[in-house]
């Protein structure tokens, strides 16, 4: 019973370090720019698609990682320059239509260079296997890799947003946007880097989940919605929020989703408690953003509602 | 019984004291004028006593009654209304709907779902009276946004009014207004004073000193002192402060 | 959402005899496709048909939200669920008397708007719209969860609903024609809402909360009860759209078809009621058009939804003002 509950929350944290990638762009692109971004999910996915694409050419998962990347900004400055800068000025409702049609673009053209079937791309060799972990508990090395490779990113983004210029703008910018025009600050500028950023850090999720997971199209989808509850749980524009938020979200999804029936099969006869619970377990990390929106509406780090 | 009471009132933003300890007494049927320069906190203390914003700490108490507790809206119901510095109307609806949707707000149920409102002769007739009173019969039917500013001024206070308060509360209502439109305003809160008990903010000396039966002046979000027209004026503190500064200015 | 400012002279509701005019128009145009599909012998066309009428229902039940009280709700595809399932639950039970499914569809859709609403309100703007869309894929995933109905596969019927006893629905033509007239009903309703009482407070607080609170009004109540009588009626499509696809599936439930919803009340032209059933006509038109062109038509149209953004000074909704597609005459 430990080692399955070490085991699901091992799981969850690098479903949370993952989900924190994703988030940490999101939730600065709605909390700077003010802009709804349903295209982000997109993002994701394309990062997995690149490396599917570089590893394959390449024969070599690194290589694919690494060629993923520039390929990755191209896609972000190219998404801000043509459609999302154009959007910073509108109305909600114009940045959801516009993003809206943008996922449904990126999905169908997905489709169309790669294909319906799914990719797959190859465990590098170096982190395959798995390592001991307690008693006869084993846990796979790239799991490790996966949760390692988050906690940096969001080790160098806290030291980014604290300790830096560039981090003093964003977090002036997430609370108080004309404050930042009155600095002087080519805004263009910083929103154009904020957002790339943002993508590019998708993409590396997309990267790093591609070997555990097929590559489709619908990866991108499930993802975006789970990082909106994220996003809306640690409060927008606090990346703080969305580390803390992304790790709650997927414990909870996780762990609840393993454990909720078992908890239900010692109050429920065990059938109805597998309906229940079959039925509790995706609804999980729903629940959990309502309650926390009913205490706190602006989210758990959030300064504005 | 004094109709409006505010007890050491707070309101920081951060570390800024916007509020800073305001105790004040408006007496029935007064036109209490607050004045200060700038910045000194007139708008959020107005904001404060309708509920637009919350207060820190204090009480404000309207005939004897706690207001803290109460929304916005609740303390229009109990005879709190406003008025905006920067006219805040419907802008498309009608001049007759902007007023008819306040007397609405008074008479009846809003959970009415079938009815033709437009239809309804009662609030259009009552809506109508307090168009007249403002001057503004003729416009009724035109859409908010195509008024003058002057009469968007007119039509701001004719909204205040249509929710029967007993306490008004005005903030700047003669921003923008000059010449003999700004007459005109006075003359008209003039025949209203006694009738509804008035917190006035305004910049205009010559309509406070003409409408106030007493003046408070905030500094900083301090009240540095309390009034007759006349008592304030020759008041050192208040000359330092706040009058002197402008007489330099000009 | 809604910006105005007092320039903008726009009046807020435009005349509504010439709305009331063009819908009258769209019906009749409605009630002539049998005879005309009969005619051509092409019987899938009322099918189609049935189908553009019961998204028109939504749009126009979402339309009293987000038209007139500016609430971006990107979570409706849910009510499509509860009445989709309402019918395939119900008459899996041997109840399939269409008045009782519809009675169902709206009480669980009436408790669901009642909590995820009272959430919702409680925020505004971008944090409105993702947390209708998180409550949305909630409902989404609870349908995919219901095995006993397919789950992820959905669940065939294994007929359509009766009315008072009688089969009548199986006819597609009745089915269309039922189809119809409570769009008719529901568009009478939705039009009496917008000129009640009601609905003044309402559209006041689109257009200005504050004021509204300045003089007596608590905005929550207001938008909260629009909220749930807009999911109500939402769910009235779904038992139509499950009758006319003698299907159901989490599908519907879709955040994509919620976004869908959106894109036909915006591209009827916001706030008209009329706009919104044009709006369903035209998406669907166009879905059917591209899709029988291409095998790829959601690219053609994400990417028309993008230039159409991008290219109109005030968003959709300009351009088809302009055009004068909107449904309605100024």
């Amino acid at each position: 019973m430990t080692n399955l509950f070490v085991l699901q929350l091992l799981n969850g944290v690098q479903l949370g370090v993952l989900l924190f990638l994703i988030a940490a762009g999101l939730t600065l692109v709605f909390g700077i720019m003010d802009v709804v971004n349903l295209a982000h999910g997109v993002l994701y996915m394309v990062g997995a698609y690149l490396i599917a694409t570089f590893a394959a050419l390449t024969g070599s998962f690194w290589w694919g990682l690494l060629l993923m990347f520039p390929a990755a900004i191209v896609v972000g400055l190219v998404l801000e320059v043509l459609v999302i800068r154009r959007l910073y000025a509108r109305s909600h409702l114009d940045q959801v239509l516009a993003t809206f049609g943008l996922v449904m673009i990126a999905n169908e053209a997905v489709k169309i260079i790669w294909g319906v079937s799914p990719l797959s791309v190859p465990m590098p060799e170096l982190l395959s296997g798995s390592v001991p972990l307690m008693g006869p508990l084993q846990y796979p090395v790239y799991r490790i890799a996966i949760i390692a490779a988050g906690l940096a990113v969001a080790l160098g983004l806290y030291v980014v947003v604290n300790h830096t210029r560039i981090g003093m703008l964003l977090r002036a910018g997430a609370t108080n946007r004309t404050m930042v025009s009155a600095l002087g600050i080519d805004i263009g500028k910083l929103f154009a880097i904020v957002f790339t950023m943002g993508g590019v850090l998708a993409c590396f999720a997309g990267a790093l989940v591609a070997p555990i997971l097929s590559v489709d199209t619908g990866m991108g989808e499930s993802v975006l919605i789970l990082t909106f509850v994220v996003v809306v749980i640690g409060g927008i524009g606090s990346v703080k929020g969305a580390f803390f938020g992304a790790i709650l979200v997927a414990v909870v999804d996780t762990v609840g989703g393993v454990f909720g029936p078992i908890w239900l099969r010692s109050v429920l006869d065990p059938s109805a408690a597998g309906q229940v619970g079959r039925m509790l377990a995706p609804m999980l990390v729903y629940i959990l953003m309502a309650v926390i929106l009913f205490a706190k509406p602006a989210g758990l780090f959030g300064g504005r509602g | 019984m004094s109709r409006l009471e505010i007890r050491h009132l707070q309101k920081a933003f951060g570390a800024l004291k916007v509020t800073d300890d305001v105790s004040l007494i408006v007496e029935p049927g007064e036109l209490h004028a607050i004045i200060g320069p700038n910045g000194a906190g007139k708008t959020t203390f107005i904001a404060q006593l309708s509920g637009q914003l919350p207060s820190d700490s204090g009480d404000i108490l309207l005939d004897g009654q706690s207001l803290m507790a109460r929304s916005m809206a609740e303390r229009v119901h109990l005879g709190l209304a406003r008025s905006f510095q920067i006219t805040s109307i419907l802008p498309r609806f009608t001049v007759l709907e902007n007023v008819a949707l306040a007397v609405q707000a008074r008479m009846g149920s809003s959970f009415r779902f079938f009815a033709p409102v437009a239809e309804e002769a009662a609030l259009n007739e009552t809506a109508m009276t307090v168009l007249a009173e403002a001057g503004l019969e003729d416009r009724a039917e035109v859409m908010a946004s195509a008024l003058s500013h002057g009469e968007h001024r007119r039509l701001e206070l004719a909204i205040a009014l249509a929710t029967e308060p007993q306490i008004l509360l005005l903030d700047e209502p003669l921003a923008g207004v000059g010449g003999e439109d700004a007459e005109a305003f006075v003359a008209r809160l003039k025949r209203l004073k006694g009738k509804i008990t008035m917190v006035l903010i305004e910049h205009d000396m010559d309509a406070v000193f003409q409408l106030a039966d007493r003046v408070s002046v905030l500094v900083y979000g301090k009240i540095i002192a309390t009034g007759t027209p006349d008592a304030v004026r020759r008041d050192p503190k208040v000359r330092e402060a706040y009058l002197g500064e402008e007489e330099e200015a000009a | 959402m809604a910006e105005t400012t007092l320039t903008d002279t726009r009046p807020a509701r435009r005349p509504m005899a010439g709305r009331v005019r063009a819908a009258m128009i769209l019906f009749a145009i409605f009630a002539a496709l049998p005879p005309v599909a009969a005619a051509i012998d092409d019987p899938f066309l009322v099918l189609i048909g049935t189908r553009i009428l019961a998204y028109a229902i939504a749009a126009l039940a979402l339309d009293l939200i987000l038209g007139y009280g500016a609430m971006v709700s990107f979570g409706h595809a849910a009510y499509l669920g509860f009445g989709t399932y309402a019918v395939a639950v119900l008459s899996s039970y041997g109840i399939n008397d269409i008045f009782l499914q519809v009675a169902a569809a709206m009480i669980v859709s009436a408790l669901f708007a009642l909590v995820t609403g009272a959430i919702s309100l409680r925020t505004t703007g971008v944090y409105f719209i993702m947390i209708t869309l998180a409550f949305g894929q909630m409902a989404y995933f609870f349908f995919v969860s219901l095995s006993a109905y397919g789950g992820d596969d959905g669940y065939g019927l294994r007929q359509r609903s009766t009315v008072l006893g009688s089969d009548m629905l199986e006819n597609d033509f009745t089915l269309y024609y039922a189809t119809l007239v409570v769009l008719i009903g529901l568009f009478w309703l939705c039009h009496r809402i917008v000129g009640s009482r009601f609905g003044r407070v309402l559209t006041g607080i689109r257009e200005n909360r504050v004021r509204m609170e300045a003089i007596g009004y608590a905005p929550f109540r207001y938008q909260l009860t629009a909220f749930v009588i807009s999911g109500c009626l939402t769910s009235v499509a779904g038992v139509f759209l499950a009758n006319q696809a003698e299907f159901v599936s989490p599908a519907f439930v879709s955040w994509h078809r919620s976004g869908e919803l959106i894109v036909m009340v915006v591209l009827g032209g916001i706030g008209t009621l009329t706009g919104a059933i044009g709006g369903a006509v035209a998406v669907l038109l166009l879905e059917e058009v591209l899709g029988s062109l291409t095998e790829h038509w959601k690219l053609w149209f994400g990417l028309f939804l993008v230039l159409m953004v991008l290219y109109s000074p005030h968003g959709i909704t300009g351009v088809f003002k302009k055009l004068g597609l909107g449904g309605t005459k100024q």
